[in-house]
């Protein structure tokens, strides 16, 4: 995916929004790019919204846009290759019913991940998105077994041939970033972009904590639920169709 | 006596031989460094070459921690400006032998960790834009 072809699906995004329904956003449009030398905002809540009605099992446009935006190589090892998100299909014993929905880092308000990481690597921005600093991380993994969407990854192997917007090697365990170095620039995840733009548009990303926004506005008025919301670790993204 | 002056042009050979091949010193034993791209620093070249890891720790825990972006002391920028084109007309990577990163901190027997996360090449101007 192209720069130009990114910024032209966003500005005729803006249009449709503003044509179709003025005052109401029905296309999640990114938000305005953070001035420089400005840190993150506790005001916002960066999250996601997926329709699992919308998500074919056979699709894998968010996870291919992943590892192309954050150079994560395939070695051909799925038990331990990096990966920021999975398709989990799931059924209902009772009825059959089977629905496919991608899991990634839940970006919870209380992370299980942050709460035991010793280094104090683990740890969430103040919009909420969960990172690992990888500069203090030393690999203990407690973060992994906490974690329980099972959404991190540890890297066995050296790595060559990184993306600048995500640095990653080897005794380090990394996960989602709610791609932050493309939300600090006003755009959309990829995962998600590629939704909307390959798949189904079962994905929207927006601020939680932003009344006027699509996702804001849907989770508001519709049913939607969180994985494993018996837990309590509130997290930033909700599924519906579950 | 013959054999004493082969011993001696032979050293002479091989020391210069040794030297050339090296190619990254320069007449006054500091190691060359390639031209960067830019005609000048974001910092005076003394501030870089005493302080430039601790500029760039400080704002990398801003980035990351705070998501401060934009700031001045960025290494995608540090490498984006001093690596250079290889003879097939792509960048070469700041970390090998007689690059800029490479041939300093060779010199001054510092191994860079850097480089083991972060990408050794300016992004593509093609596909994205850095960020």
């Amino acid at each position: 995916m192209t720069d130009t072809s990114r910024r032209a699906f966003l500005q005729g995004t803006a249009v449709a929004a503003v044509t179709l329904a003025p005052g109401l956003t029905l296309i999640a449009t990114a938000a305005d790019a953070r001035p420089a030398g400005e840190a993150a905002s506790p005001k916002q809540r960066w999250g996601l919204l997926i329709d699992t009605t919308k998500c074919p099992a056979e699709c894998t446009a968010c996870i291919d846009s992943c590892k192309e935006e954050m150079g994560l190589p395939d070695h051909g090892r799925p038990a331990t290759d990096a990966q920021y998100i999975r398709k989990v299909s799931v059924k209902d014993p009772a009825s059959g019913k089977t629905v496919s929905l991608p899991v990634m880092c839940q970006h919870c308000a209380k992370p299980a991940c942050v709460d035991v990481c010793p280094t104090g690597a683990s740890m969430k921005r103040a919009d909420g998105i969960v990172l690992v600093d990888r500069h203090i991380c030393i690999g203990c993994r407690f973060c992994m077994m906490a974690c329980p969407y099972k959404a991190r990854s540890f890297i066995h192997e050296d790595q060559t041939g990184q993306k600048i917007a995500n640095p990653r090697g080897k005794g380090c365990v990394e996960g989602c970033t709610l791609c932050a170095h493309r939300v600090d620039a006003g755009e959309m995840p990829a995962c998600t972009e590629a939704c909307q733009n390959r798949g189904k548009g079962a994905m929207v990303f927006g601020d939680l904590n932003d009344p006027a926004s699509e996702i804001a506005v849907r989770v508001a008025t519709e049913a939607t639920t969180r994985i494993r919301a018996d837990l309590k670790l509130d997290p930033a993204v909700r599924y519906q169709g579950i | 006596m013959n054999r004493l002056r082969l011993a001696v042009i032979g050293f002479v050979v091989l020391a210069t031989a040794i030297l050339a091949g090296h190619g990254a010193m320069a007449g006054d034993g500091r190691p060359a460094l390639p031209q960067a791209k830019g005609s000048v620093c974001v910092e005076d070249t003394q501030v870089m070459r005493r302080n430039h890891m601790d500029l760039l720790k400080h704002q990398r825990n801003d980035t990351l921690r705070q998501g401060v972006r934009g700031g001045k002391h960025s290494l995608a920028e540090c490498v984006s400006c001093h690596a250079t084109d290889g003879a097939d007309g792509k960048p070469v990577p700041v970390t090998a032998e007689g690059q800029f990163c490479q041939s300093c901190h060779s010199f001054a027997a510092v191994s860079i960790d850097c480089f083991s996360c972060h990408a050794t090449v300016p992004a593509d101007p093609a596909r994205t834009a850095i960020r």
